[in-house]
Parts: C-alpha cells; sequence; structure tokens
C-alpha cells in the first residue's frame, strides 16, 4: 500500500501529489482485460501490439491519472502488471478549510 | 511506461513455473496474488509456511508458492496439512484447493478438520465446476447450471459453503470474489492470525470451461456477473446465504476463538508424559 494512503495527510502542511509508475510485463500478460475494465481512473487501454502469448497486453492512456490504488496489480491474475510511487520532486504547499 | 520484468512479489512465486498454465481469465491466479499480497503485508516467513494443495487447476498453487508445499492426492489436501500442523505447529499450514477436491472427494476430511477444530487455514477457489478434467457439474454448481455432465441443466441442490464451514465448527468463515481483492486479502490477512481452523470461500471464474457453458465467455463477463449479483454484509447468517445467479452474498460469516486441537493434543501429550494423567 503506498505511504500516500497509509497516512492520512490531513493536518499536515504539505502533500505529496501522487506520482505514480505503472509497469506492464507484457509478454507475462494474458489479455483478460481486467485492470483496463477496472481501474477507477481509465489509466490504462488496449494496445494494439501483440505479445508473446498472441493477446493484446494494455498500454498505458494517461500515467498522471493514475492514483496509486494498486487495484490492477492485485487483481492481474498474471502478475504482469504493477505501480510503484515514484519519489516527489518536490513538497507543494496546500490549504486546509 | 516503464517496461520491468521484476513484480514485488516475484520473490513469493517459483520463477522457474511462472507464467502459470491457468487459461486467461482464470481467477485462480487472483486467489494466489491475493494469498501473497497479506503474506508480504503481514511479513511472514516463508520458511515457517507451508502450501497444501490437492489436485484441479487452483492444486497447482502448491507448485507455484515459494514456499514448501504440496501437492497431493485428490481430496486429500486437508488430510495432509493435519499431519504437518500436529507434527510442528509452528509451521503456518495453508490449504489451497478447489470446489471439487475439497468439498466432493475431500469433503469428510473439511468438515471433521473443522469440527476437530485443527489449526490449518483453508482457501477454496470456487469456480462452480472441475475445471481440470473438463468441466464436469460439482457440489457447488448451482441449480440450472449448464456443464459437460448436466447438459440440461443442473438438478443436484449445491452446497453453500460458508454455512457448511460455520455449522462445522470453523472460528473463521469469509465468502470472497476475486473481483474483492482488498477485502479478499484482508481476510487471508485475519485468518493467519488466528488459531483455528479458518475458512476463505472465493468465487472465482473458470471462463474457459463454466462459463462458455453459462452464457460468460470471457473472464470479464464473469467478473461482471460478480459486480452484478454480490453484496457485501457482514456476520449475516450463513444459513441465508446460498448462491444464486441473481444473488451472491459476500462477507465475514463467523470470527470466534476456540482452543485448537494441536494444543490440546500437546498439552495432553505434555500431562501424560509429567504422569498428571494415570489409569
Ligand atoms: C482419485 C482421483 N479421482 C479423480 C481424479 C480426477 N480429477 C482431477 S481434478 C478433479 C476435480 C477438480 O475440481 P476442483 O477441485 O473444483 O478444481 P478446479 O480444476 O475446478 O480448479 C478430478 C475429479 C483424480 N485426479 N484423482
Ligand atoms: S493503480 Fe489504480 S489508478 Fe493506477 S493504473 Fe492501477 S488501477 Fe488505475
Ligand atoms: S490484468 Fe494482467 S493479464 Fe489481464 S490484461 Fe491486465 S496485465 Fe494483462
Ligand atoms: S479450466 Fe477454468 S479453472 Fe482451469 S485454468 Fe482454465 S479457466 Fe481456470
Ligand atoms: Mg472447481
Amino acid at each position: 500500500m503506498p505511504e500516500r494512503i497509509r497516512h492520512a495527510p490531513l493536518g499536515n502542511k504539505k502533500v505529496k501529489q501522487p506520482n505514480a509508475e505503472v509497469h506492464i510485463i507484457t509478454d507475462q500478460c494474458k489479455g483478460c482485460g481486467f485492470c483496463i475494465k477496472f481501474c477507477p481512473k481509465k489509466v490504462l487501454e488496449e494496445s494494439q501490439e501483440i505479445n508473446a502469448r498472441g493477446v493484446h497486453p494494455p498500454k498505458i492512456l494517461d500515467e498522471s491519472k493514475c492514483i496509486i490504488c494498486s487495484f490492477c496489480t492485485a487483481v492481474c491474475p498474471d502478475f504482469a502488471i504493477f505501480v510503484v510511487e515514484k519519489p516527489c520532486k518536490e513538497e507543494r504547499h496546500i490549504k486546509h478549510d | 511506461m516503464v517496461q520491468e520484468v521484476s513484480h514485488p512479489f516475484s520473490s513469493y512465486l517459483r520463477s522457474a513455473m511462472i507464467p502459470h498454465i491457468w487459461c486467461s481469465g482464470c481467477g485462480n491466479g487472483i486467489v494466489l496474488n491475493c494469498f501473497i499480497h497479506a503474506l508480504e503485508e503481514l511479513q511472514r516467513d516463508l520458511d515457517k509456511l507451508v502450501v497444501v494443495s490437492g489436485i484441479g487447476c487452483i492444486g497447482r498453487t502448491a507448485g507455484y508458492a515459494n514456499a514448501d508445499s504440496f501437492h497431493t492426492t485428490h481430496g486429500r489436501a486437508i488430510a495432509f496439512a493435519t499431519g504437518v500442523k500436529l507434527a510442528n505447529p509452528e509451521l503456518e499450514v495453508v490449504v489451497i484447493s478447489g470446489d471439487g477436491d475439497l468439498f466432493a472427494i475431500g469433503g469428510n476430511h473439511f468438515i471433521h478438520a473443522a469440527r476437530r477444530n485443527i489449526g490449518v487455514k483453508v482457501i477454496c477457489a470456487n469456480n462452480f465446476n472441475y475445471g481440470m478434467t473438463g468441466g464436469q457439474q460439482g457440489p457447488t454448481t448451482p441449480l440450472e447450471a449448464s456443464t459437460t455432465t448436466t447438459p440440461y441443466g443442473n438438478i443436484e441442490h449445491p452446497f453453500n459453503l460458508v454455512h457448511l464451514a460455520a455449522a462445522a465448527g470453523a472460528t473463521y468463515v469469509a465468502r470472497w470474489t476475486t473481483l474483492h481483492v482488498r477485502r479478499l486479502t484482508q481476510s487471508i490477512k485475519r485468518m493467519l492470525q488466528k488459531e483455528g481452523f479458518c475458512f476463505v470461500e472465493v468465487i472465482s471464474p473458470c471462463p474457459e470451461i463454466f462459463g462458455r457453458r453459462n452464457k460468460m465467455r470471457t473472464g470479464l463477463e464473469m467478473m461482471e456477473w460478480f459486480r452484478r449479483a454480490s453484496s457485501v454484509e457482514n456476520f449475516s447468517d450463513p444459513s441465508k446465504a446460498e448462491i444464486t445467479s441473481k444473488r451472491i452474498l459476500v462477507g465475514e460469516f463467523v470470527n470466534v476463538e476456540k482452543v485448537s486441537y494441536e494444543r490440546l493434543l500437546h498439552e495432553k501429550i505434555g500431562q501424560i508424559n509429567e504422569k498428571k494423567i494415570v489409569w
């Protein structure tokens, strides 16, 4: 589970923006489409590429939309996709109400 | 996008055995994934973990998990696991097997392990049929479902596994589908922290064999069914949790404490050795 979710940011003066890196092990994918369908932010789509297993693996549509919920990682039956949180370049000041 | 060859769970898998043989959209990989996730979150020592499976598609799990694992004969996973647990109660013994393996040929082992409260943890991937042998009807096949041995629709009433487990005495009982990855992982974590006999049922898609005969040709269609039909209700009455095409009740059903068989056994052995018991 990413740090960002483990520690609630409320009360913090500075909050790190999620900065995702989505990794796809293309040749391990069997093309079930679970990661594409169940990603809450529609980060992924089916690619045109045909992989070693003869299916279309996912490709990334927009990595910046990823909220690092890791649902794709958990729902992939083939251990072919995972997401890591990249270190942030800078922390951003936010206002709390 | 970055191409990467090493998945964070790769050390929990036997690299020589991966990729696994399961079909595209099969839920077995999700069961394994969530199991590994639970182990990782609990930081479990793989040297103290024993994974036991019977025969069937899901039975291959024993070969994929990078723990001490045993792929036993059909229906005997719990019997085998009982022996391991009694010989060395320090070991975490987890049985991961199928609906056919655990509840048809292995049904007696299941109820008596639950009754005796042997501290093995059982995860059943329930795909409603015998996937490996071509999709025969089994003890969890829903009424009216089509299988290779019920081509006109199943007329046998299925087991409601969570009710069966609760009635037989399991100290932890939960049911999730492969769509409920978070809660499934949470339940596996919970059961791994308990002493007695625990049971987690995972409703799992077998699109290639069961789904295709029941108007769900892909894993996605089966997962859509789970999404449509499932509702979460914790600690509801397991006797009312029968699965139908319209309704799959998921949640935790039982979570109680009860002293385990192996603890009583080793206490008894200690008392006999210290001659506190004479006859
Ligand atoms: C003693 C014995 N009887 C029958 C079989 C044939 N057989 C192999 S797997 C299986 C059923 C598996 O069903 P399940 O446990 O639901 O696993 P799935 O393949 O669906 O994951 C059967 C009957 C066997 N291997 N050994
Ligand atoms: S981590 Fe969540 S938001 Fe990001 S790609 Fe995966 S499923 Fe989508
Ligand atoms: S969930 Fe895994 S196997 Fe399925 S399409 Fe996505 S990466 Fe491929
Ligand atoms: S036959 Fe069914 S249970 Fe077996 S690997 Fe294929 S989809 Fe999975
Ligand atoms: Mg089965």
